[in-house]
């Protein structure tokens, strides 16, 4: 196996795009990465998109060769294809685009992800979105995505003593850096209290407890790590790339406070990059709904299981804290185009890794984590990238 | 909802039919053709097993953003249910104020109508969980 390096990335703002279909995201987001790597598109050699729901959201399939075709790869006549993995699908894609590389196959790859969401009204939204649940024996019964959330959250609560007020505190922060990200969804800074005071979407879980619906598209330019610096000064190694899977539905799982999946893709990912907790410099964590981050941030190693919050009470997760968290404004703020999600973090981080993040910039930044999660951490994906 | 669809699910939901492993003797529900302890010396030997219908509240959420076809059951309580026989199910509870439930209360299962596709859609029936008074008598006076 080669050892894999991004070798550009661009990505689109996110947001509610009126004005743009799914193949003006994935198209923008594709040639910005092309951009960046200062190649061109008849020199990528296969592609992989990740994107949860086209067919339900726009009426569209077919979506790896619809983004080849019009990223104007038509007649080379490349691979492409679709990744699906629920809210980590281009994650997931990433992993097959990071193997393409690695196994010797292909040298230039494309990866992206791509989600169009708001064509939609919000009830519909939600119908589809809870197909990232097991929709016969969850959804059949009235459960939505955000109420699966909130059991998870009513559990926590309920074996450790957490309190609403205090999950409430990472949205608080990631808005905080959301207000620094230029292409987040929501760009302004909110308080407790306004998280707390939200309209209720699944009790104990507001409306500042989830993350919004978004229009978005992300990608990245992948080339073996031995060429790398033929095409840029500030290659990215993608040190490690898991992926891991679990009971679809959280009924089916002996615990709703700690992900199985979580653990063993970050136990993995840890022993491919040879890192510990304690060598990442900022983490992307998947804060679809806040109690997914905690769990997260325990489960990969960053607090021992029932303690997470400590992290955000004591200020290290800020950005110019200890354990720099959602620096892009993470799912909540900087949005939660599904599709685009995972592959969106990765962006995020490669901006750190190369000193090109402006104003939310963590300094001296050289190793990152991106977790990216499907359904009620079903499936995780995590991605470790260094600076070489 | 097409009416195949929900008529191949209706005989494990209408009696809360799930499945056992003669290997290791876990009980499952929803129905599964292979136990993921036991892997490939469980298939083909998977059998039906009956839950009570009995159970305790795991966790719950009262909905408030419904999935299409809950919209005038808004806000319903919706729960994990854990079974006597191992199990957890996820299901709504019914005929009680929502800020009465709480984890670790009595429920049992009951037939209902959980919902339907516009006026002239199909009727979906299915398990829906109310609070088992006996239980909860119990508790209070042991």
């Amino acid at each position: 196996m080669r050892e894999v390096a991004i070798i550009g990335a661009g990505e689109t703002k996110y947001g509610e795009h009126w004005e743009k279909s799914l193949r003006d995201l994935a198209v923008e987001a594709g040639l910005k990465a092309l951009e960046d790597a200062g190649i061109y598109a008849e020199d990528i050699q296969a592609l992989f998109g990740g994107n949860m729901s086209a067919g339900s959201f726009v009426r569209q399939d077919h979506v790896g060769a619809l983004i080849a075709d019009f990223t104007g790869l038509a007649e080379t006549q490349i691979p492409a294809f679709r990744v699906e993995a629920a809210c980590a699908s281009s994650a997931a894609a990433l992993h097959a685009g990071y193997l393409a590389v690695a196994s010797g196959m292909y040298d230039i790859v494309l990866v992206g992800g791509v989600e169009k969401m708001t064509d939609l009204p919000g009830e519909m939204v939600t119908d589809i979105l809870a197909g990232a649940a097991d929709r016969e024996w969850e959804v059949f019964f009235g459960a939505t995505f955000p109420a699966l959330g909130a059991m998870m959250a009513r559990r926590y609560m309920h074996e450790f003593g957490l309190t609403i007020e205090q999950l409430s505190l990472l949205p608080v922060i990631a808005h905080k850096h959301g207000a620094m990200n230029p292409d987040a969804h929501f760009q302004r800074e909110i308080t407790l209290e306004q998280v707390l005071n939200a309209p209720m979407v699944a009790d104990p879980l507001t409306l500042m407890h989830c993350s919004p619906v978004s229009d978005g598209g992300a990608a990245v330019v992948l080339a073996p790590a031995e060429i790398a610096k033929k095409y840029t000064d500030s290659p990215i190694k993608i040190a490690a790339s898991t992926v891991a899977n679990d009971y679809i539905s959280l009924h089916s799982r002996p615990s709703l406070v700690e992900s199985p999946s979580t653990t063993i893709a970050g136990k993995k990912a840890y022993k491919m990059a040879k890192k510990e907790p304690k060598d990442i410099d900022l983490v992307e964590i998947h804060d679809a709904f806040s109690i997914i981050a905690l769990e997260g941030l325990e489960d990969l190693g960053f607090a021992k299981k029932g303690e997470g919050i400590k992290l955000a009470e004591e200020g290290q997760l800020y950005y110019d804290g200890d354990l720099p968290y959602n620096v892009s404004g993470g799912l909540k703020a900087k949005g939660h185009p599904v599709g685009a999600t995972g592959v969106g973090q990765v962006v995020e981080i490669v901006k750190h890794l190369r000193n090109e993040a402006g104003k939310r910039q963590v300094p001296d930044a050289r190793v990152g984590l991106a977790h990216n999660v499907g359904g009620t951490m079903t499936t995780s994906v995590i991605h470790i990238l260094e600076v070489m | 909802m097409v009416v195949p669809r929900f008529w191949r699910e209706r005989r494990y939901r209408y009696n809360l039919i799930g499945t056992r492993c003669p290997e290791c003797g876990t009980v499952y529900f929803p129905p599964r053709n292979v136990c993921p302890k036991c892997g490939r010396k469980s298939v083909g030997k998977m059998e039906e097993f009956q839950l009570s219908g009995k159970g305790k509240i795991y966790s719950y959420t009262i909905v408030h953003q419904n999935v299409l076809g809950f919209k005038y059951q808004r806000p319903y309580v919706m729960a994990i249910i854990e079974t006597p026989e191992g199990p957890k199910v996820t299901g709504q509870i019914v005929d009680v104020e929502p800020e009465e439930v709480h984890i670790g209360m009595p429920v049992k299962a009951v037939f209902r109508r959980i919902a339907e596709d516009g006026k002239a859609g199909i009727i979906q029936y299915g398990y829906k969980f109310v609070p088992d008074w006996e239980e909860i008598e119990k508790i209070a006076r042991p």
